[in-house]
């Protein structure tokens, strides 16, 4: 079980030496077998939620057949064996994020809780009436919502920076939203509904000349890039384990030791305390401090085995074999159907492409393809101020992951050519 | 002017998606019978009108005429407006009271109780809800 933590080279070069086979990987994906009225399932909702390889779930089946029992309290066997495997995927979060420390990894619920505990923590206590936040035209509503809750109580104001035609961010406009006014940047590395790869290593060098602390929101990244939060210099960065082959309900918030430090614990309860008396209580120590209650033990089991899966591809491999999958889609698409519009082309991109046929609205569209087998998201994908940017109600979005194979993209072509005649007299 | 009645309506819909062996060809005729739904006036297609769904919007607007609902909708989705054609083909012009009894089973029989799930997030259950609770406010007069 204590397999070797990989350094930051191993997790982006993987384990195994050999060329991975896709196609045998994708054996590991029980559901993909699936078949979907009549048809074989092509899954790119990846985006959304990505598919578990069954060492996934056989982790969280060990666990509960043999070590189950609550972590960080008891004496006995069960109790130490829980708590060191669920310490043990703490050690391989730090390793995956190359955090410097492993306490500096909070366990949360997902990308949504670390984004929230951030705002009723540094929010509450850092913010004053004036001072502002600045956001992104990208975001999702996870990174919108929890930060005008926190201005209407601080009296902080939310600042965007505007997103271009082609759906990379006004770099121009950032520079001067920025200034000493700003006392967070709180952004989305990779967008979800256009796949555009923000310039994080640019954005942040700028907030930190300014003294601007730093969220990251990793929710599409950490699922298809290296993330090295040393390199980055980010204060602090979230992300959900269940879009990188993980389980659900579980996710990570990494900051800064001096940050975690300094803020006041979110919620409070059991084991995130020290001494407890009616007068005072004080403070256990990180992570402790921010994981209040019996945590979800099976999610850092089955996410700790996911990370170890893609340790041995390496992070590199699976940006490479996404990225030829994107690229293939669109031009695939772009060939198929000269009507269909793209929304967001930024050179820098993931697998993930959003489109509009025609005048065909994307829920009809989605609802044909589901009749062929193809699981794709439509809608606003939870960012509404963005779809207002480009006057639509949503699109369609078709989003891969390294298990996806060439035949999907055909299959989603024939769907679409299926969807055009019936949809588009 | 006499009127079949929901029940005959919903026989006759039916008796017409019979027809029809693959999915295709019955969403072909349900989005062609979106494509006939009288348009809704623009003046009507009102935030106040709106039905709330995720995905697709769909406007609802009800009045009374002869002690008759007549109900005119649409939406924008040509799926979903399909769905929406069939409800106020059935629904349109009959009696507040016969709208609340209403049982709806012809959509399960055709096979399109799918898009009538609560967690299709397409606004047509809610739909069915304000049509229904129109009609109820018109019997309490
Ligand atoms: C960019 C981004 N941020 C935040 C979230 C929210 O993640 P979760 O629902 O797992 O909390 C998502 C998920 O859709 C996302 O794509």
């Amino acid at each position: 079980m204590t397999a070797q933590l990989p350094d930051n080279q191993s997790w982006r070069k993987g384990s195994i030496a050999e060329t991975v086979d896709w196609e045998k990987l994708r054996n590991d994906f029980p559901i993909l077998q699936r078949q979907v009225n009549g048809h074989p399932l092509a899954y790119l909702d990846n985006a959304a939620s990505a598919q578990k390889p069954w060492q996934v779930k056989e982790a969280e089946q060990a666990l509960y057949d043999h070590y189950y029992a609550n972590v960080h309290r008891g004496v006995h066997t069960l109790s130490q064996e829980g708590t060191d495997a669920f310490e043990e995927a703490r050690a391989w979060v730090a390793s995956f994020i190359n955090a410097p420390e492993k306490e500096e990894v909070i366990f949360t619920k997902g990308t949504t809780d670390g984004i929230n505990l951030l705002a009723y923590t540094f929010g509450l206590d850092y913010l004053k009436p004036g001072d502002e936040i600045l956001l992104t035209g990208m975001e999702h509503h996870a990174n919108i919502v929890p930060w005008q809750l926190v201005a209407r109580r601080t009296g902080a104001v939310i600042k965007v920076v505007p997103v271009l035609e082609n759906g990379t961010l006004d770099l121009e406009s950032f520079d001067k939203l920025l200034s000493e006014k700003t006392k967070l940047l709180s952004m989305v590395w990779v967008s979800n509904s256009l796949g555009t790869i923000n310039p994080v290593d640019y954005m942040v060098q700028k907030a930190k000349s300014l003294g601007v602390p730093v969220l990251l929101d990793a929710a599409q990244a950490a699922p298809h890039l290296a993330v090295d939060v040393q390199a980055l210099d980010v204060d602090f960065l979230v992300f959900s384990a269940h879009k990188v082959i993980g389980p659900t309900g579980f996710g990570v918030l990494y900051g800064k030791r001096k940050w975690l430090e300094k803020l006041p614990p979110f919620m409070g309860g059991g084991d995130m305390i020290d001494q407890v008396r009616f007068e005072e209580t004080t403070f256990n120590a990180l992570p402790h401090k921010f994981e209040a209650g019996t945590p979800h033990i099976s999610g850092a089991i089955g996410f700790c085995a996911a990370l170890k899966f893609l340790a041995q591809i390496g992070m590199d491999r699976v940006a490479a074999r996404e990225q030829a999958l994107g690229e293939l889609c669109r031009t695939k698409l772009r060939e198929a159907f000269p009507e269909l519009r793209f929304i967001g082309e930024a050179p820098e991109r993931v697998a993930v492409v959003s489109f509009l046929l025609g005048e065909a609205h994307p829920y009809d569209v989605g609802f044909i393809l589901d009749k062929e087998g193809v699981a794709v998201r439509t809608g606003h994908h939870c960012c509404q101020p963005l779809m207002d940017r480009f006057k639509i109600p949503g699109t369609v979005r078709a989003s891969f992951a390294f298990y996806n194979k060439e035949s999907e993209i055909d299959q989603l072509i024939a769907a679409l050519a299926k969807a055009q005649k019936m949809l588009l007299p | 002017m006499s009127y079949p009645s929901i029940q005959e309506i919903g026989d006759e819909i039916v008796e017409e998606f019979s027809w029809f062996s693959s999915w295709e060809e019955k969403y072909e005729h349900l989005i062609e019978m979106g494509r006939q739904l009288p348009i809704i006036d623009e003046a009507y297609k009102t935030d106040d009108r709106l039905v709330r769904g995720c995905q697709s919007r769909v406007w609802l607007h009800a009045e009374s005429e002869d002690q008759r609902v007549v109900f005119r909708a649409d939406s924008d989705a040509i799926i979903t407006k399909g769905i929406v054609a069939l409800l106020v083909r059935a629904l349109s012009h009959q009696p507040a009271e016969d709208i609340v009894r209403s049982d709806l089973s012809f959509i399960d029989t055709i096979g399109l109780k799918a898009h009538l799930s609560p967690t299709r997030s397409n606004g047509l259950v809610s739909m069915i809800q304000q049509m229904k609770q129109y009609a109820g406010s018109q019997l309490n007069h």
